[in-house]
């Protein structure tokens, strides 16, 4: 897919929470310590943290880097499966916090882990059919998984935000995108209900690994490239093993996914998860350089997206901090610290 | 429900929006109808930067109701950049770090939960810079 | 402008009233101030409370304690100004003595915390703060002290054991009032040890919330020999405010409500610090009694602490105070503290503090809303 107009990513932002909960707690509480971990340790929320305010965070560092007036945003729109009202969108706090309102439309999107590329291929769309000139999608997540499930080892919080504008003041241009959807219903969670289900080995071959290969390899396919002309990849990314697998499944070696696979030391970061790849990769991404962007989300579907970098980016990248300085920004927290600052306390 | 006093008061809590004096020209926050420092009336909105330093703190260990889940928490005085001088949580930092003078930045968190059934209350919080 | 004279006295044990209410303290203390008094009948009532909505969902107050203290039919209202509530009774009773409107005016100061649980009394005691941008940012009042007391530290390079002497000084007068919250005495090496409730403030640095009632009966003083072996005169009655919130003051540490309210009550009274015999003041935080010393010049800035360190303020310093056990230790019933403040000094200035009477002709109480605030400031003759 390609807008009538051009259009490319004109700032963008990370935000990782400071609290680190290593997966040997995790296994130490509910396995004696047997078993492996498929992570290293995931990002933990503070208690006065949610999805609105890493929303919040995210979305100023891309005003930053950006260099675009709040007021000249037409859309922010958040991505997440942890919005903190049922009814009520994260997008208008969002939008009062940066200060974009009140001429500016605001909404969340839900679509599991790629709620957030959901918004970017809207936003694209939007500026993309000249109704705007910039707009913002975040994805943006506080995921939580039942205590002693494999989920919990790795449901983790972060964000990032997009800033989506004319190609001729991006810092990364697009040159298309793909979405791939079908009714595959490998993770849910029915209303008022606190913690997901899943499908187990289900989230694999039918879910995952298949809808990530059909957008990218349609999307490769309608712009005629290989593999090999990208000089960086970021999948989505539940754990670690699932990236490495599909890019090797897809022909992309391991030095192309390197910057941006964070799963390890962040964990799932659910609808921020590929998008926050995609912020570790343009923090240090030179101009020329051309990168894939890939998500999945549950339920399911693949959105593909190919960057090109321009020159724009290398006075923009320090505007505001680093993914990799959030990420190494961390406190250790064990087990007992993370049931509380997760609310998974019963206080009877 | 209780919205209203929480949405009137939104763009200074989440954004730090204060005022300039038309009158002496000095930076108010939180805004008021007649200025601090000279009481003339007439004000220009203005958004403070949300750079500045710890001019005092303390840890708070017995939070009153509304608060309690957030306990131990440490409240500040900061002194803005600009000048004035408010009162707000630090926050992303251990208590045994903090100090007088210690570079901070505004962020934008929960303040609290008006109850399950409530609203969100966002708000200003402070935390070491982490970026210049 | 009359001379008033304080005529009678009242005051209920400072404590937790398990099976005493609201009314059923405040009645108490009315009824012993109407007593000690000999006073025929009653003009107007001003109560002095902080909380009694919140905290027992009583408002209408004074109509409330004229009614069931006997006063049927009298003018009756209640007056908040935080923490120094009872204070502002005590001179609103004054207003109107002075002011030759009423001849018989009892003001009485109340509080009960005790029907709330902890968490909702400090959230309650907070309300005394800006609620939008101090209350709103989950401050308690023992955090907003220490805000002050970090910031002395710092700036006057004092370390925290040498606020110790504040309440050392107040626990051992405790000793003493059989109206005290507490009664025993505490080391300088136990306050050192105390638990922290908002670092700095120490569980011995914050004076104890707690249910109690106090009244003064006034009169002119043309009349006050009528009922009252020894009246005592009001001899300067002044409050002053500063701003609400904290961090809204040009200097934080300098309390300048409760230096201009001093300096109106010694222009009134024509006396000097120097000539004041003791001092009530508003130790809810050592810091506030060690900053309400250097607004009121007992100190000079950043020298109060060290001062009681050198015995200053003992109860046969040069300046007494806390005389009865001051907030920390006879307890803190909020609204009701300052009107004990004036019961206390009159106490000595009548010569009947007991164990604790010292040698003094002029009195001084000074009560202070919140962190300073509000500040009302009353100097007795005996």
């Amino acid at each position: 897919m390609k807008p009538d107009r051009q259009v490319g990513i004109v700032g963008y932002g990370a935000y990782v929470p400071r609290y680190r909960l290593p997966a040997v707690e995790v296994s130490r509480v509910w396995t004696g310590g047997q078993g492996g971990v498929p992570i290293e340790e995931k990002s933990v929320p503070g208690l006065d943290e949610d999805t609105a305010t890493i929303a919040i965070e995210a979305a100023r560092n891309a005003l930053r880097r950006g260099l675009v007036d709040a007021q000249d945003l037409r859309a922010v729109w958040v991505g997440s499966e942890s919005h903190p009202y049922a009814v009520k969108p994260t997008g208008t706090i969002v939008a009062e916090a940066i200060g974009a309102t009140p001429a500016v439309s605001a909404g969340d999107w839900q679509f599991a882990c790629k709620a957030g590329t959901e918004a970017l291929q809207a936003a694209i769309g939007l500026v993309g059919s000249g109704m705007a000139d910039y707009a913002m999608a975040i994805g943006a997540d506080t995921a939580q998984g039942r205590p002693g499930d494999a989920l919990e080892y790795t449901t983790a919080a972060g964000g990032a935000a997009y800033i989506v504008g004319p190609r001729e003041r991006s810092l990364a241009y697009l040159e298309g995108s793909y979405s791939f959807v079908t009714d595959t219903p490998d993770f849910f969670r029915r209303p008022y209900r606190h913690y997901p289900e899943h499908g187990g080995r289900f989230t694999g071959e039918p879910a995952y690994f298949k809808h990530i290969t059909h957008s990218v390899q349609a999307l490769l396919e309608e712009l005629r490239l290989e593999p090999a002309d990208f000089a960086a990849a970021v999948f989505h990314q539940p754990n670690v093993k699932f990236p490495q697998r599909v890019a090797q499944m897809l022909g992309f070696n391991k030095e192309q996914i390197k910057t941006g696979l964070l799963a390890g030391q962040v964990g799932n970061t659910y609808a921020a998860a590929a998008m926050l790849g995609l912020t570790a990769v343009l923090d240090v991404a030179r101009p020329g350089d051309r990168i894939l962007l890939a998500s999945f989300g549950s339920g399911a579907g693949s959105d593909a997206f190919s960057l090109v970098v321009t020159e724009a980016i290398t006075e923009r990248q320090a505007l505001a901090p680093f993914t990799r300085a959030y990420v190494a920004r961390r406190k250790q927290i064990d087990y007992g610290v993370y049931v509380r600052y997760r609310h998974k306390l019963e206080m009877h | 429900m209780n919205v209203a006093r929480y949405w009137r008061t939104e763009k200074t809590r989440y954004g730090l929006v204060g005022e300039t004096c038309r009158v002496c020209g000095k930076p108010i926050f939180p805004p008021r109808d007649l200025c601090p420092h000279c009481t003339e009336a007439g004000q220009d909105l203005r958004t403070f930067g949300g750079r500045g330093e710890v001019y005092s703190f303390a840890h708070v260990t017995d939070a009153p109701a509304g608060y309690t889940e957030y306990q131990p928490y440490t409240v500040a005085l900061i002194k803005l950049e600009e000048g004035p001088l408010l009162t707000a949580q630090l926050t992303d930092v251990d208590q045994s770090d903090v100090r007088i003078g210690m570079p901070v930045e505004m962020v934008t968190r929960k303040l609290k939960e008006e109850g399950e059934n409530g609203m969100v209350v966002y708000g200003y919080k402070f935390r070491p810079v982490m970026h210049e | 402008m009359r001379e008033v004279s304080i005529i009678g006295i009242g005051q209920t044990d400072v404590g937790e009233h398990w099976e005493r209410s609201l009314r059923d303290l405040a009645v108490d203390a009315m009824i012993a101030a109407i007593k000690d008094s000999h006073a025929e009948r009653v003009d107007a009532l001003y109560v002095g409370n902080m909380l009694s909505g919140e905290l027992t969902a009583q408002e209408h107050l004074g109509t409330l304690l004229a009614d069931w203290g006997g006063l049927g039919g009298t003018e009756a209202y209640k007056v908040e100004a935080a923490d120094a509530s009872g204070a502002a009774a005590v001179r609103l009773g004054y207003l109107a003595v002075a002011s030759g409107v009423h001849d018989f005016v009892i003001a009485c100061g109340v509080e009960k915390t005790t029907d709330a649980d902890a968490e909702t009394s400090n959230a309650s005691w907070t309300y005394g703060t800006d609620a939008e941008y101090e209350g709103n940012q989950g401050v308690t009042v023992p955090s907003m002290a220490g805000l002050l007391m970090r910031r002395y530290m710092h700036e006057f390079e004092v370390t925290h054991d040498r606020f110790a002497p504040f309440s050392v000084i107040a626990h051992a007068n405790g000793v003493n009032n059989p109206h005290a919250m507490y009664r025993s005495p505490i080391s300088a090496e136990s306050y050192a040890r105390a638990g922290m409730i908002a670092d700095p403030i120490s569980m011995f640095d914050g004076a104890p919330l707690c249910d109690g009632a106090a009244a003064v009966l006034l009169c002119p003083a043309e009349l006050a020999r009528r009922f009252c072996a020894r009246p005592v005169r009001i001899r300067a009655s002044a409050a002053a405010t500063d701003r609400l919130a904290v961090h809204s003051r040009n200097d934080p540490l300098f309390l300048q409500a409760a230096q201009l309210s001093a300096q109106r009550a010694y222009l009134q009274a024509g006396v000097a610090p120097s000539d004041v015999e003791l001092f009530e003041l508003h130790d809810a935080f050592s810091i506030l009694a060690a900053l309400s010393l250097e607004a009121c010049g007992f100190a000079e800035r950043g020298k109060a602490t060290a001062l009681a360190g050198e015995g200053a303020f003992d109860l046969h310093g040069r300046t007494p105070i806390c005389t009865m056990g001051g907030l920390k230790a006879r307890g803190h019933p909020i609204g009701a503290s300052g009107v004990y403040q004036v019961v206390e000094v009159t106490q000595q200035l009548r010569g009947e503090a007991g164990a604790n009477q010292i040698e003094a002709h002029l009195g001084m109480t000074q009560s202070l809303g919140g962190t300073g605030a509000t500040a009302i400031t009353h100097i007795l003759e005996g």
